[in-house]
């Protein structure tokens, strides 16, 4: 084989057989990308940590206005809950399409992936506006104002998984199953999950234990 | 000796004279049991650690030296590079000195803890000390009286302050009585000092608050036992610091010229505390002149 | 329209900031009229703004923080003078509200847009050189990140030119910075500006801890990483445990002043405690981000510089790790005097100190460095042993802070201001200095001038003292900080002479952007011919200086600690460098526009935010997004190096160092 047939060293091996510590050299991308994005999600789970800390910190701050017993319910939350949750597995099973490299059915489960996640986002709007409609927005006190940026920022991360959804459903659709892409959807998968962790932290703290008698 | 000489000599002396002359003022010379005992903590915790920098420094510079390339005595040992005994010897002397000054620290935090009442066998004056843009209102509730920019405490009788601001952070700061705490509003803090002989400290505020920050300097005066209180009785002839007053208190100012209110409405610092305004008082009572600075630092006005 | 923009916004009836804005506006032209004429556009284009060779985004940080470096120190210049003028009846020549905003700027400047560039632009240049790979591990990210850190430092600039600055502090505490005492644009500006800086902050963070754990030669386990690229790891970890505190912070400060949120509001429930908490739970790690670099910056120059391996290389690695699990400790060492009361302040005092103890091994490590070498006096060796003769001082005076009753009367004092300048000057920027100096050879293919060198280390070193220690004598007399006017006379002496130290310091800075010139114009005396002017032992020094672009024909193997070191005795004494590899073409990544576009939009948004010029900031978001949507399209990722250009390249260097191999000397 001549110097210009072998197969081109770039910043990472071509193959991903090695998944140690690193002594054989670097790591493949297939490795090497969703390692990134991890540590990218785990830095935004501690941005949220500090949004919980401010909420746990604010939470009896109600200014004289109303707390968790009047206004959170639980079976809206329940609904939004099971939604996401469904949301998370339908996207595990547009992943098995995926590695299956089949098109219509990746694209299938991620239109309902989609679909569940604007359910969510649409009962937890409507939670936002009604609360806002009877004085109780934002400004209204300080825990008021961290239950909204708590749980508003897990909407606006979830808003920004949606647009990433259909991002991903077009280049999929333009460009196949090419190794760059599939790794774009294994960090959307990581990223959809994470908003998962996330919301069960939510609906634990803020939901449930803020409407225990 | 020549004329030139002669006044270099002058101006050296009035030189160390001016040098040190602020040396007098500050935590330096505490004139209290607070400020005496942070001082003996702040010398002894130096003189400690010194006791290891010193050497390390010198020997930083001898060992550079010594094994300079240049030096043939030197002898060159390129494979030491790991020494279990060095290496206990060098964490232990920090961690030795950690554990000694962490004691220290313990300590200290609790005996010269700001809430913690002072021993004394006179009891204490309380003062409540509101912040404001850009000066200090100090409200003495057992006396009735309130002073802007002006601290009279009797010499030896601990204060028992309680502090909170009507605006934005300040710390309320003697530094030759010691201990300065934050006044916050919406929140209550509280201090214990004590001035043991008479005399006049300079105080300020220690966190920066503004446009009008450096004006907010005041002075305590502390003064013998009876002159107090025969300040606090003459006091009460001046104007009343009521709802009217406090509002055009509040208005910004700053390098505030000191003066006396000779009533103080007593509920006036718990509800600055609780964010709310005292109720107007009747026409009977005349709101006082406002007393505002002569010379405000330029283009103080714009702020709000 | 343009929302609460107006002509006024300019400063016209301010003559220091307008005619500071017209005269950088001037020099500004002056440099792109001078780059148009010369037709330097599309090389600057091509080789340096879209580059993703981390050796050139490097570079460009460590430009930015140069340039950065000259306007923070302009503020402290300002500020100096000030102080030495504004005593007693004189009210000096800065009334309140630019003094504030100077102050404010100065901090801010100094560590977001100065220090974290100088680090992360020296651990961007060399951690790949000495982990043995190509590049970091996303490339284009890398180049994104360097170009939103400039788009910070390029609003935080503008706010000279239209609107003001933040007039609170460099951490803008609330209620001071909430929108009821600070309704202006300044604090606004603060927040947009490093929220954008923070997020290029995190993606390196992302980039070099993914590069340091997955990407290195073989045979390089982790024991057998260079210490800097440890310090350089531990940096990282503390920026993604870190920074989305302070994203999270300004965030929620963001919707009080723009949505009436009740967060840190003196109504409402808001608690302003709780930004001290959060903020300095960022603050505190945010210095040991800075200092571990620095740290390991030191390690590298006391190993090469003594002629002999690191002392305690393993004892370094877990004080670092060490440190940087303890930062998280400690952050309440910023507010004793809140009155949290004893126990808690007691608990968060002595875990300040325990800190002190990892850092205190480091000095005595560097000190048996140097015990049984051969020490050469260079200058990033001065820098070594300034740093630990100044640092020492500074972590004296830092576990005195750490006791509460002792920082009861020192708290928020020049005591205080001195005390973090000492250590901030004496561990981060003599590092840095030294850091510039030890590896601007391999950047650039020859050596800055020695003399030079030195004598602006005396200038740093000198000037320090003089303008540092006064200011430990003021805090002893009670003096606090961010003071516009001076009341005591008695305290003009010190001042003064903390003038002069500025003023030193000032001739430093000069001399340095001198010494740049100088030693370009004289370069050909000081070529560095072999890539290893210091006799080095890490593995950047295996190249030639500059490196080819793929840095390493081959990935070296590592067979034990001092890579490079162990092959260069190999070699000496074999008398022949190892067998020539098989030479193959090597994928490198592709050049991007990504970053400065997106910088551009980036900035666009938030200079619409900070004005309330919502159609504008939509606009920059939309404009954002779309670029990463369009990047996120292309498919061509790599372009090949072809394995002939490989082979040249590398039989270059391997001729270059065969012909030394019987008279290898260093270059001193």
């Amino acid at each position: 084989m001549t110097a210009s047939e072998a197969p081109a060293i770039g910043l990472t091996h071509g193959s991903s057989e090695d998944t140690g510590l690193g002594n054989r050299g670097p790591q493949s991308k297939s490795i090497v990308v969703p390692y990134g994005f991890w540590l990218f999600v785990l830095s935004d789970m501690v941005l949220f940590s500090a949004l919980f800390a401010s909420y746990a910190s604010l939470a009896r701050a109600t200014a004289g206005g109303p707390g968790t017993l009047q206004l959170f319910d639980r079976t809206t939350v329940a609904v939004e809950t099971i939604a996401l949750l469904l949301s998370s597995f339908v996207c595990g099973l547009a992943m098995v399409a995926a590695k299956r490299r089949n098109l219509w059915w990746t694209e299938a489960w991620l239109v309902v992936t989609a679909i569940l996640g604007l359910v969510f986002l649409f009962i937890e709007l409507r939670e936002f506006g009604h609360m806002i409609s009877i004085g109780a927005g934002p400004q209204r006190s300080a825990f008021l104002s961290s239950f909204f940026t708590l749980v508003g920022c897990h909407g606006a991360h979830v808003t920004a998984g949606l647009m990433w959804i259909g991002t991903m459903m077009a280049q999929v659709w333009a460009k196949g199953f090419q190794p760059h892409i599939t790794r774009r959807l294994l960090c959307l998968s990581i990223f959809w999950h994470a908003l998962d962790i996330i919301w069960v932290a939510i609906f634990t703290i803020v939901y449930l234990i803020g409407t225990l008698p | 000796m020549t004329g030139f000489s002669r006044h270099f000599r002058h101006a050296l002396a009035a030189a160390a004279l001016l040098a040190t002359a602020g040396c007098d003022r500050g935590i330096l010379n505490p004139v209290g049991p607070v400020g005496s005992a942070e001082k003996m903590i702040l010398i002894n915790s130096t003189a400690i650690m010194l006791a290891i920098i010193i050497p390390t420094i010198l020997a930083t510079i001898g060992i550079a030296w010594w094994f300079r390339a240049g030096n043939a005595r030197a002898k060159y040992r390129p494979e030491f590079e790991y020494s279990g005994a060095v290496e206990l010897v060098i964490w232990s002397i920090p961690a030795l000195t950690v554990i000694l000054l962490g004691g220290i620290a313990w300590i200290g935090s609790h005996d010269l803890d700001p809430a913690k009442p002072l021993k004394s066998s006179v009891p204490p004056v309380r003062v409540d000390v509101v912040s404001l843009d850009w000066k200090w209102l100090f409200i003495y509730p057992d006396q009735g009286i309130a002073t802007v920019n002006q601290l009279v405490v009797p010499a030896g009788a601990p204060v028992s302050f309680r502090l909170t601001s009507g605006t934005v952070w300040n710390i309320f700061f003697v530094p030759q009585m010691g201990t300065m705490i934050y006044t916050m509003p919406r929140m209550a803090t509280r201090l214990n000092l004590q001035a043991d002989k008479p005399g006049v400290y300079e105080g300020e505020s220690a966190h920066f608050s503004g446009d009008g920050f450096p004006g907010m300097r005041f002075a305590v005066h502390a003064v013998p036992a009876q002159q107090f209180a025969a300040w606090a009785a003459a006091a009460h002839s001046g104007p009343a610091l009521d709802a009217a007053s406090f509002e055009q208190l509040q208005k910004p100012s700053s390098y505030v010229k000191p003066f006396t209110y000779g009533s103080a409405d007593p509920r006036l610092f718990d509800y600055i505390l609780a964010g709310r305004t005292l109720p107007p008082v009747s026409p009977k009572t005349t709101p006082p002149a406002q007393h505002v600075s002569p010379q405000p630092p330029a283009g103080h006005n714009d702020v709000r | 329209m343009f929302g609460r923009l107006t002509w006024n916004s300019v400063p016209w009836n301010q003559p220091i900031p307008l005619i500071t804005s017209l005269v950088v506006l001037a020099a500004i032209v002056a440099v792109l009229v001078w780059i148009t004429i010369n037709k330097w556009w599309p090389y600057l284009w091509n080789e340096w703004i879209t580059s993703t060779d981390h050796k050139r985004i490097g570079v460009m940080y460590i430009v930015l923080a140069l340039v950065m470096l000259v306007r923070g120190f302009a503020d402290a210049l300002m500020m100096r003078a000030q102080q030495t003028i504004a005593v007693g009846a004189s009210q000096g020549y800065l009334p309140p509200e630019h003094y504030d905003q100077i102050f404010s700027a100065h901090g801010t400047i100094m560590i977001f847009f100065m220090a974290m560039p100088f680090i992360i632009g020296l651990i961007n240049f060399v951690v790949p050189l000495q982990l043995g790979v190509r590049d970091v591990a996303f490339p284009t990210m890398n180049n994104v990140s360097f170009w939103l850190t400039a788009s910070g430092a390029l609003l935080v600039n503008l706010s000279l030119f239209i609107g003001e600055f933040a007039r609170t502090g460099w951490l803008a505490f609330p209620p001071l910075s909430e929108k009821q005492f600070s309704p202006g644009v300044g604090v606004d500006y603060y927040l947009v500006a490093l929220q954008i800086a923070g997020v290029g902050t995190v993606l390196t963070a992302v980039n070099f801890v993914t590069t340091i754990l997955k990407i290195r030669a073989p045979g390089m386990s982790y024991m057998r990483m260079p210490i800097f690229t440890w310090t350089a790891l531990a940096a990282s970890l503390l920026i993604l445990a870190a920074f989305p505190v302070l994203t999270a912070t300004y965030a929620e400060l963001m919707l009080d002043r723009y949505l009436g949120f009740h967060f840190f509001t003196n109504d409402g429930g808001g608690n302003s405690m709780l930004y001290m908490n959060l903020i300095w739970v960022w603050g505190h790690p945010e210095v040991y981000i800075l200092a571990l670099p620095a740290f390991g910056i030191y390690s590298e120059i006391a190993a090469t510089f003594s002629g002999k391996p690191l002392f305690g290389y393993r004892s370094m690695v877990f004080a670092t790790l060490g440190i940087c699990i303890i930062s998280f400790m400690v952050w309440l060492h910023h507010f004793f005097t809140m009155g949290a009361g004893a126990d808690v302040n007691a608990v968060f005092g002595i875990a300040s100190m325990i800190i002190a103890v990892p850092t205190g091994v480091k000095i005595f490590n560097w000190m048996f460095t140097m015990y049984g070498g051969r020490v050469r006096f260079t200058t990033p060796m001065y820098y070594l042993i300034g740093f630990m003769i100044t640092f020492v001082l500074g972590g004296l005076t830092g576990v005195l802070l750490a006791i509460p009753p002792v920082d009861f009367i020192v708290h928020n004092s020049l005591f205080l201001v001195a005390h973090f300048h000492n250590v901030i000057i004496g561990a981060v920027v003599f590092g840095v200095m030294a850091g510039y100096t030890y590896w601007f050879p391999k950047a650039f293919g020859f050596t800055l001038d020695e003399r030079l060198g030195k004598i602006i280390f005396w200038c740093w070193f000198i000037g320090f003292y003089l303008a540092w220690f006064p200011e430990y004598a003021l805090g002893f007399m009670g003096a606090t900080r961010r003071l516009q006017h001076i009341a005591d006379p008695s305290w003009q002496p010190y001042l003064d002479v903390a003038m002069v130290g500025a003023v030193v310091i000032l001739a430093g800075i000069v001399l340095t952007v001198w010494q740049l010139i100088y030693s370009i114009r004289t370069r050909d005396r000081r070529l560095d011919l072999t890539g290893d002017p210091w006799d080095g032992r890490t593995l950047e020094w295996l190249t030639l200086s500059p490196p080819p672009h793929f840095n390493f024909a081959v990935l070296p193997d590592v067979h034990g600690e001092e890579a490079y070191w162990t092959r260069k005795q190999t070699a000496l004494r074999e008398e022949r460098l190892i067998e020539e590899p098989r030479f193959e073409p090597i994928e490198m990544p592709v050049n991007t526009p990504t970053g400065v576009i997106c910088a551009f939009f980036a900035s666009l948004c938030g200079f619409a935010v900070i004005w309330y010029i919502w159609w504008l900031a939509i606009l920059g978001l939309i404009g954002a997004f779309a670029v990463l949507v369009w990047y996120a399209w292309r498919d061509e990722h790599e372009h090949i190096i072809p394995a002939e250009e490989v082979a040249r390249l590398e039989r270059e260097r391997r001729r270059i160092r065969s012909e030394l191999l019987g008279d290898w000397k260093p270059v001193t």
